[in-house]
C-alpha cells in the first residue's frame, strides 16, 4: 500500500469513507507483453484510476547466464555474448570488454586498431540513440519520426556490415586490435557523406518533427524529474545522468582507447522546456550527443593512421597471466564496467558486468510514484533501457 | 426523397403503390445505401490511410494486393478478418461483449440517415437533422464504454473509462462550434443549411465572419477528438493500454470498431463540409453540375487532413485533452456563439 507520503494527488482511494462504497488500489500488470515496455520488462503497478501509486520492476525474462557462460568459455569466444547485452550498440559493447582483457592481460593495440575502434563504436552509439528518440516518440504516440530514425539507423547498419559482415550483431573487436581492417571500397567516403547528411539534415528534421513540437515538450517537460541527488543514490549513468546536469561522461574523465585525443563536447540538461532532469533533458542529451558523435567519428577518420589493425596474429584461443582488472566504458546507455578474474588458464574465474540500463531503470521506484499511468510510459522510454542488458 | 420516390414510380407497379408501402420501400432502399457506403468508405478509408501514412513516413504502403498500389489490400484484409476465429474471454459479460460494436457501429449508421448527399437527396429530411445526428452518433459512447467493461480486461476498461470522459466532453464544443452556423441559417435541417451558402467559396459559413473562421477550427479539433483518432487517440493509445477498449476483441467483431472508426472518421468530415464548407456547392458559383461528387470529393480532402494530422503530431495526455476541452475550447465556442450573434446584429442579419 502507498505511504501518506506517496500520495501526490488524491484520488478515489482516499475516499473509504463514502457510505456503502469500499475502493481499493488497482493492481496493474504492465508488461513482459505490453508495447511500451522496450522488450520484456515487467512493471508491476498499483494505480488509483490513472495515478500510479507504486511501480515495482520485475526483471529476469531474458536472463541468458552469459556471466555464467564466460566461465566456460575462452576469453576470445565471449566477445560474441557481449553483442548481445546492448544488441542495439553492439560495437560499444565490445569494445568494453575487449578494454578490460587489454587491461588484464597489458596488450598494447595498434593506433589504427583503436581508431577503427572509436569509429564503429560512434557509429553504433549513433544507431542506438536514433532507435531511443524513435521508440521515445512511438511511446508519446508520433509514429513518423519512428521511421525516419529507422531510415537513417539502416544506413549505419549497411556500413558496419561492410566492415564486419554482421548486420546487428558483429563480433568484431577482439582482445588487442580488431578482426578486419577498413574495406577498400570508399567505405570511410560513406561514413563521411552520412555523417555530414545527418548533421546538417537529420537532425534539424528530428528537432523540427519531434523535440521542439509543443505536444511533445507538454507531454516530456517537468516529467520525470530526476534530481542529482537521486542520479547519485541509484548509480545512474550516462544521458540518464547528464540529463539531470551533471556533466560526467568516461569518455573524457576516465579516458580510454584514444577518446582523449579528441575533441568533443558533453552534453548535459539545462531544463530548456522545464525543469533540469525531465524526460525532455534525457532526450535532448541523446539528439545532441549524436551530434557530437558525428565530430569524434569526422576526426578519428581525418587522423587515421596507417599500420597494422591486430597487434599480433589471431589465435583461436587466448591465454591470460592470474590476476585482475576493472575498466569502465562508456557505452550508449551509461557506463558499463567489466569486471574480470583470471586465474592463468584460457577461461576466466569469475566475470562480472556492470550494465548500465540495470541501474538506470531502479530509478523508475523513485520518480515514478504519483505520476500518472501515460507518463510512467514517458518516463521509461527516457530511460532508454534494453532489457538484453539489464537481464543479461 | 423526392428523387427515389419519383423512380420508384416510374417502375412497373410503381404508380399503383400505396403512401405506406412506398414509404417503407424508400427507406428500405436507403438504408441498404447507406450501410454500402460506409462499408465501402470503411474499405477506402483504410487503404487510403495506409498510403498517406507511407507517403508521410517516406515509404510505400502495400504495393502487391490487386497490382495497382495495393489496392485490393484493405478487401483482402476484410475478407480475412471474416474468417478468424471468435473469441469471446471466459470471464467476459457474454451479452454486453457480443452487443457492444454492434452498438457502436449503430451510432455511426444512424447519423447517416439526416445526411444531405445532394439536394433532395436525403434519406430522413428531418427538421432537426443537425441535432438528431449529434444526438445519436453519442450512442458510441454506450458502446465503447459497454465494450471496455464487458471484456473484464483493466487495460480495456481503463480505454474505456478515458474514451466516455473524452467523447462526452468534446460533444459539447462539438455541438456548441455548429450553432453560430444555426444562427445564421435559422434552421437545423441539413439541407437548409447547405442551401444557405450557396454562391461561392466566400458565401461559405467558415468565410461569413471571424467567429466562424474560429468555430470551423474548433470544431475540427473536437472532431478529430470525437473519432478517437491522433493526437486525442485516448481510448487506444497503443502504446499506454495496449489496444485500449477493443483490446479482447478479434475477428468480425474487431471489424465491427474499425468499420465504425471509419464511417465516423467520413461522418464528422462531411459535417464539417456541410456545415462550414459550402457543402455540395462548388467553390465557383455556377459550377454546380455534380453536387453529390462535389460534397464527397470536400469530405475526401478533410478525411485526408484529419490522416496528416494523425501521422504527424504525437498523443496528448489525458488529462492535458480534458483541460484543453473544458478550459480552452469550450470558452472560445462559447465566444464564437456571442461574437457570431453581436456580429450579426451589427451587419442587420438578426432575426433573418
Amino acid at each position: 500500500m502507498a505511504t501518506e507520503s506517496h500520495k501526490v494527488n488524491h484520488g478515489w482511494a482516499d475516499q473509504d469513507e463514502v457510505p456503502g462504497i469500499k475502493s481499493e488500489l488497482l493492481e496493474l500488470n504492465m508488461g513482459p507483453q505490453h508495447p511500451a515496455t522496450h522488450g520484456v520488462l515487467r512493471l508491476l503497478l498499483q494505480t488509483d484510476g490513472e495515478i500510479v501509486y507504486k511501480v515495482t520492476p520485475v526483471l529476469g525474462y531474458l536472463h541468458r547466464c552469459a556471466e555464467k557462460i564466460a566461465e566456460g568459455v575462452n576469453y576470445k569466444q565471449w566477445v560474441v555474448y557481449t553483442d548481445r547485452f546492448d544488441y542495439l550498440a553492439p560495437m560499444c559493447c565490445n569494445h568494453a570488454y575487449v578494454t578490460a582483457m587489454e587491461k588484464l592481460m597489458k596488450q598494447e593495440v595498434p593506433e589504427r586498431a583503436e581508431h577503427i575502434r572509436i569509429v564503429v563504436a560512434e557509429l553504433s552509439r549513433i544507431a542506438s540513440h536514433l532507435i531511443a528518440l524513435a521508440t521515445f516518440g512511438l511511446d508519446m504516440g508520433a509514429w513518423t519520426p519512428l521511421l525516419y530514425c529507422f531510415r537513417e539507423r539502416e544506413e549505419i547498419l549497411n556500413l558496419l556490415e561492410r566492415i564486419s559482415g554482421g548486420r546487428m550483431l558483429y563480433n568484431y573487436m577482439v582482445p588487442g586490435g580488431v578482426r578486419y581492417d577498413i574495406p577498400e571500397d570508399g567505405w570511410i567516403q560513406d561514413v563521411l557523406t552520412f555523417i555530414t547528411m545527418l548533421e546538417t539534415k537529420k537532425l534539424d528534421d528530428y528537432n523540427t518533427l519531434l523535440s521542439y513540437n509543443k505536444i511533445f515538450i507538454e507531454r516530456t517537460a517537468d516529467v520525470g524529474v530526476i534530481s542529482v541527488e537521486d542520479a547519485y543514490d541509484y548509480g545512474c549513468t550516462g544521458p540518464v545522468l547528464r540529463g539531470s546536469g551533471v556533466s560526467f561522461d568516461c569518455r573524457r574523465d576516465d579516458p580510454y582507447s584514444l577518446y582523449h585525443k579528441f575533441d568533443f563536447d558533453i552534453p548535459v540538461g539545462t531544463g530548456e522546456m522545464g525543469t533540469v532532469g525531465d524526460c525532455w533533458d534525457r532526450y535532448m542529451v541523446r539528439v545532441r550527443e549524436i551530434a557530437e558523435a558525428c565530430k569524434i567519428i569526422r576526426q578519428a577518420l581525418d587522423t587515421l593512421p596507417e599500420g597494422e589493425y591486430q597487434a599480433y596474429e589471431l589465435k583461436k584461443l587466448i591465454k591470460v597471466p592470474a590476476g585482475a582488472a576493472y575498466t569502465r566504458t562508456e557505452s550508449s546507455k551509461g557506463e558499463i564496467g567489466h569486471y574480470i578474474i583470471s586465474d592463468g588458464g584460457q577461461r576466466p574465474f569469475r566475470n562480472k558486468v556492470r550494465s548500465p540500463s540495470f541501474c538506470n531503470l531502479q530509478v523508475l521506484e523513485k520518480i515514478g510514484v504519483g505520476q500518472m499511468v501515460s507518463d510512467l510510459v514517458a518516463m521509461v522510454g527516457s530511460l532508454d533501457i534494453v532489457l538484453g542488458e539489464i537481464d543479461r | 426523397m423526392e428523387i427515389l420516390a419519383d423512380l420508384i414510380r416510374k417502375l412497373p407497379g410503381g404508380p399503383d403503390m400505396s403512401e405506406q408501402a412506398m414509404h417503407i420501400t424508400n427507406s428500405v432502399i436507403m438504408a441498404t445505401l447507406m450501410f454500402i457506403v460506409m462499408a465501402l468508405c470503411a474499405i477506402i478509408f483504410t487503404w487510403m490511410e495506409r498510403k498517406v501514412a507511407g507517403f508521410i513516413q517516406s515509404r510505400y504502403g502495400p504495393m502487391r494486393t490487386g497490382r495497382w498500389h495495393g489496392w485490393a489490400q484493405a478487401v483482402a484484409d476484410m475478407l480475412k478478418i471474416l474468417g478468424k476465429e471468435d473469441i469471446i474471454p471466459a470471464e467476459a459479460d457474454k451479452t454486453y461483449f457480443v452487443f457492444a460494436p454492434l452498438l457502436v457501429l449503430l451510432g455511426s449508421l444512424l447519423a447517416w440517415a439526416a445526411f444531405p448527399w445532394a439536394p433532395g437527396f436525403v434519406a430522413a429530411d428531418l427538421d432537426l437533422g443537425l441535432f438528431y445526428i449529434f444526438a445519436v452518433s453519442s450512442l458510441v459512447v454506450i458502446g465503447l464504454l459497454m465494450a471496455g467493461w464487458a471484456s473484464n480486461n483493466k487495460w480495456a476498461l481503463y480505454g474505456a473509462a478515458r474514451g466516455a470522459a473524452q467523447m462526452v466532453s468534446y460533444e459539447i464544443p462539438l455541438a456548441l462550434a455548429c450553432i453560430p452556423v444555426v444562427m445564421y441559417t435559422g434552421s437545423l435541417n441539413t439541407q437548409d443549411i447547405v442551401i444557405a451558402q450557396q454562391g461561392g467559396v466566400l458565401n461559405w459559413f467558415i468565410f461569413r465572419d471571424p467567429f466562424l473562421f474560429v468555430a470551423f477550427f474548433m470544431y475540427f479539433i473536437a472532431s478529430i477528438a470525437e473519432t478517437n483518432r491522433g493526437p486525442f487517440d485516448m481510448p487506444e493509445t497503443e502504446s499506454e493500454l495496449v489496444s485500449g477498449y477493443h483490446t479482447e476483441y478479434t475477428g468480425m467483431r474487431f471489424a465491427f470498431f474499425f468499420l465504425a472508426e471509419y464511417a465516423n472518421l467520413f461522418l464528422v468530415s462531411m459535417i464539417a463540409v456541410m456545415v462550414f464548407l459550402g457543402g455540395w456547392w462548388s467553390p465557383i458559383p455556377g459550377l454546380d453540375f455534380a453536387p453529390a461528387l462535389t460534397f464527397i470529393i470536400k469530405g475526401v480532402l478533410m478525411v485526408f487532413l484529419n490522416m496528416w494530422i494523425r501521422w504527424t503530431l504525437p498523443r496528448v495526455r489525458v488529462d492535458q485533452l480534458m483541460h484543453l476541452c473544458w478550459k480552452v475550447m469550450i470558452p472560445v465556442t462559447l465566444l464564437c456563439v456571442i461574437g457570431a450573434g453581436v456580429w450579426m446584429m451589427l451587419s442587420g442579419r438578426a432575426g433573418a
